[in-house]
């Protein structure tokens, strides 16, 4: 039987047959596992924050994945990992619920004016100490 | 302290770490998931760094450069168990050897983490967290291929466990210095390791709904610690040494 010679003696040991009597099945385009959704969490009492996805066969292994994949560089003190279907999300045709009218800028981040009052604050504040 | 027990303890060891790293590294690029072909690759690394610290303590006790030492010594010179050399075979395989390797690692750097050998002690304490992961990845394999798995797959691993159990279990061969290693607290010695080894790995392998082999019944693969080995060990050295030989004294 003629087998495949690599540079790669890995390879070489595996005497795999390039003439296979059986070839075999390339999978169904849709056969794989479920995709999980990674959350890293940095610093105790730091947010979870979502890094990226991967695929796993069940949550112990989606865990134990994200560890390698997101967590072997840099500081880690938790992971959180979530089964994509269970994550709820808008229907796309309905994103424009989120547009709201231009005039009401009030609810805006931009028009709070706060620094005036925090600025008069601290004055008061250094009023009453001297 | 007597420095030829210390030696003896850290070369077995030391030559574990290396050898089950360098048969773990076989399965980059080969393994089953992408996820799984990082994550193992990731533990034979962890590995060889094992292996090269305890080399290193080896070397500050007057024994060669780590490389030298790696490298250049003949098979007889290994101290390695039998277990570590053998083939990866099927993904089974060596799940399963990972599993039972790395359970007594865990026990063993636990132990070692109270050493009168201070060097030691502190390096058990530093590799605690990625020892801890390795047997976290072998046991999360062995509960989803055991009882969380399909027919084909436990059986598969009970298969893999019988077979490697004669191995595993050559793991705590003794050697002269046992009783030295004993009474200078340096270790708590093979036989209390292997006793602990036996409680955790059964607890395990219950949880995984596979079978524990029985072994008390069970004779021991021994020879690995005295320089006897399998007829695996010469072609991993020469195939792990080929590039080094190629030009020992070149800088990397």
């Amino acid at each position: 039987m003629a087998t495949i010679i690599s540079l790669d003696p890995r390879v070489t040991r595996a005497q795999i047959d390039p003439d296979r009597p059986d070839p075999l099945e390339p999978k169904h385009e849709l056969d794989q596992f479920h995709t999980y959704e990674v959350f890293h969490q940095q610093k105790s009492g730091g947010r979870h924050v979502h890094v990226g996805s991967l695929h796993a066969p069940t949550k112990e292994l989606a865990l134990l994945m994200a560890k390698e994949q997101y967590a072997r560089r840099g500081q880690t003190l938790n992971l959180w990992v979530v089964n994509t279907r269970d994550v709820v999300t808008m229907p796309s045709e309905d994103s424009e619920i989120f547009e709201t009218t231009p005039e009401k800028k009030y609810r805006d981040v931009s028009a709070y004016m706060v620094r005036n009052k925090v600025e008069e604050f601290k004055k008061e504040q250094q009023g009453t100490k001297a | 302290m007597n420095t030829n027990a210390i030696k003896d303890l850290l070369y077995r060891m030391a030559d574990d770490a290396l050898i089950i790293a360098h048969r773990h590294s076989e399965w980059t690029g080969m393994g089953p998931l992408l996820e799984e072909d990082i994550a193992f690759s990731s533990i034979a690394q962890d590995k060889l760094g094992h292996a090269l610290a305890l080399y290193s303590l080896l070397h500050d006790l007057g024994e060669q450069q780590p490389d030298t030492i790696a490298f250049t010594r003949n098979e007889r010179d290994f101290h390695c168990c039998q277990f570590v050399e053998l083939p990866n075979g099927e993904y089974d395989f060596s799940l399963v050897r990972h599993f039972l390797f790395d359970a007594s690692e865990k026990l063993r750097y636990d132990a070692l983490q109270h050493s009168t050998y201070e060097p030691l002690a502190k390096l058990a304490r530093k590799m605690r967290g990625e020892i801890r992961y390795h047997i976290y990845h072998g046991q999360t394999w062995m509960v989803q291929l055991g009882g969380q798995g399909s027919e084909e797959s436990k059986a598969r691993m009970q298969a893999a466990l019988d077979e490697a159990m004669p191995y595993a279990l050559g793991i705590f061969e003794t050697t002269d210095s046992e009783n030295e290693i004993i009474s200078s607290g340096l270790f708590e010695g093979e036989l209390a390791l292997r006793d602990r080894w036996i409680a955790y790995v059964t607890e395990i392998v219950n949880a995984a709904s596979l079978r524990m082999p029985d072994v008390q019944a069970i004779t021991p693969v021994f020879g690995g610690r005295k320089g006897f080995h399998t007829a695996d060990l010469q072609p991993l050295l020469d195939e792990m040494t080929e590039v080094f030989r190629l030009d020992p004294s070149a800088e990397w």
